[in-house]
């Protein structure tokens, strides 16, 4: 453990990284939140129309 | 010295034939390659001269056993990018060309993808009214039966089978919080009873052994197949049968790429060097236990005492990769740019599992697929147990783009889409992949067979004439291109080669 917290630390270059961060996270989240939203919206068109038949009959063989 | 990790992947691909009577999957399967390989010029079969799976890298063949498309002589194909595309059992199955390194692996495996979905388009053409076929990119029905995705790495036969297993053991277990392409519920017959709504990868549910031969049942987290398809003497090809299909670059990237360094650095003795030894008390239940930790926090207990979550052990390994490269250099994963981009990334990704795993969202398919399911779930109010979540699961790994949920996912994208195309007719410049491929180009129709590591001309009157290959990284590019350019025949390419 004590080396994996050297890597993480030792560059100073991540520590700055790290403290601008917080900003650019939270942003990130915000647009990933926004392009979810789009997609459940549009899920439903590109969905197998019936999603019970279609579970069922995908029966596949085992492979390997 | 580690030796340079040539490699490649092989998918079978889920199929499913829609609006038949009585749906046959090995005839659904014949008829998409089929359909593919009608609309190129000439179909090449693949040569079993030299295929015997049977034989283990412990040292004993089971007697009897034979490459499996002989017992059921089904459609086998080469194409012209190197690669082979094949039915077996009752899959459709796309083994990329050997590769130099990971960008070309990854290359080649998103460029089956296009070659599956270019199949479906071509099958549909030819199907009855009413019917259509689907095909997936993933590993499991959601109904206790799987198909694979093996990883293939080339390397240095003097090295101990066991050091192997010892220190990639741990490797497979812990690379699943990113390999991981994410799975509603569980088709193990116990969990251990830890409630499973969706778990990391899609394989963990079906290994039951530590280490064997067998791919279909008791699949061990180790496969022992020796079959090099190159010089037996000098190589083992290391058949990783552990993995997911990823449809995401960044997770089939790192995949392939920290799992390349690792075996370098074991071919190196860098763990043993370094004294450090990740031997886990109990693989078959750990695979399990990380995969069914969407959290990250369980803690998996090694057999010298100690506990680690595999998040920890990913980082340990990352820290010793670091210390590898400094020291012995990364010529064995296609040099400094393309390991620093593997080490790179591989920080970028468990830095990010760490803070949160949601950030990973355009990175890492569980990632992806969690969040795009629980957004759904949430917003309709369903239990986990909805089949639309299930077809949601399954309709990820669509290959067609405009059916796939991946395709809508936003992912982050590694390649030039262009050269995904092109890598579906043009082979790899740096493998013996390039001689094989570049020769159907030109002569598909004096090409009796080809095989990973021979290519076998017909010439009309003497007898066939077999090209040995028995080293993955000659017939490059470089070796041959000015031979084949100055040739114009077959006959002359045989003179001038001297076989």
């Amino acid at each position: 453990m004590a080396e994996r917290e050297q890597i993480k630390k030792t560059p100073s270059k991540t520590e700055e990284e790290t403290v601008e961060d917080i900003p650019t996270t939270s942003k990130k989240g915000e647009e990933l939140k926004a392009e979810l939203d789009d997609l459940l919206d549009e899920i439903d068109e590109v969905l197998e129309e019936n999603a019970e038949d279609f579970v069922r009959a995908y029966v596949q063989k085992g492979g390997e | 010295m580690a030796i340079v990790k040539v490699l490649g992947l092989e998918t079978e691909y889920g199929i499913i034939i829609r609006g038949a009577t009585e749906p046959n999957p090995i005839a659904a399967s014949s008829t998409l390659i089929n359909a593919y390989v009608a609309e190129l010029s000439r179909k090449v079969s693949w040569d079993f001269e030299d295929e015997t799976p049977g034989r283990d890298a412990r040292g004993f063949a089971r007697e009897g056993a034979m490459p499996p498309e002989v017992e059921t002589h089904l459609v086998n194909a080469v194409l012209t990018n190197g690669a082979r595309y094949y039915v077996d059992h009752a899959h459709p199955e796309f083994s990329t060309p050997e590769c130099a390194d990971v960008w070309d692996a990854l290359l080649y495996d998103k460029a089956g993808e296009l070659i599956l979905a270019r199949s479906v388009e071509a099958a549909g053409r030819l199907l009855p009214p009413g019917q259509s076929l689907m095909v997936l990119k993933n590993n499991s029905d959601g109904k206790g039966n799987s198909y694979g995705t093996h990883e293939n790495y080339l390397m240095d036969r003097a090295l101990p089978f066991a050091r192997i297993v010892q220190h990639v053991m741990p490797h497979f277990v812990s690379r699943q919080v990113f390999t991981g392409a994410g799975k509603v519920g569980t088709e193990a017959a116990s969990t251990g009873g830890i409630d499973v709504d969706f778990q990391l990868t899609q394989r963990a549910d079906f290994f039951e052994e530590e280490v064997g031969l067998e791919t279909t049942l008791k699949r061990p987290i180790v496969n022992t197949r020796d079959e090099p398809h190159c010089d037996a003497g000098k190589y083992r090809r290391l058949h990783v049968i552990v993995g997911d299909a990823n449809m995401s670059e960044v997770a089939t990237f790192l995949k392939v790429g920290t799992t390349a360094l690792v075996l370098s650095m074991i071919e190196d003795d860098w763990f043993s060097r370094a004294g450090r030894d990740f031997t886990l008390q109990s693989p078959v239940a750990s695979m399990r236990r990380v995969s069914y930790d969407r959290e990250l926090t369980r803690p998996i207990p090694l057999a010298d005492g100690r506990s680690m979550t595999a998040l920890e052990m990913q980082w340990e390994h990352l820290d010793l990769a670091r210390k590898y490269a400094e020291d012995r250099g990364l010529d064995s994963v296609g040099g400094s740019q393309t390991g620093n981009e593997i080490l790179r990334r591989w920080e970028e990704v468990l830095t990010g599992l760490e803070s949160d795993p949601m950030s990973l969202a355009r990175q890492l398919d569980w990632v992806a697929k969690y969040r795009m399911i629980e957004g759904y779930r949430e917003r309709h109010g369903l239990d986990w147990h909805s089949p639309k979540l299930a077809a949601m699961d399954l309709q990820y790994h669509d290959v067609r783009p405009e059916r796939s949920l991946y395709a809508r996912a936003g992912m982050e994208r590694l390649l030039d889409p262009d050269a995904i195309a092109r890598a579906v007719t043009e082979p790899p410049e740096t493998t013996r992949a390039y001689f094989r491929g570049k020769c159907l180009q030109r002569w598909a129709s004096a090409i009796a067979a080809a095989n990973w590591d021979s290519v076998v001309f017909d010439l009309g009157k003497d007898p066939l004439r077999r090209v040995p290959m028995m080293e993955p990284l000659r017939g490059t590019r470089a070796h041959v291109e000015e031979l084949l350019s100055s040739v114009s025949s077959p006959a002359e390419l045989l003179d001038r080669l001297g076989s």
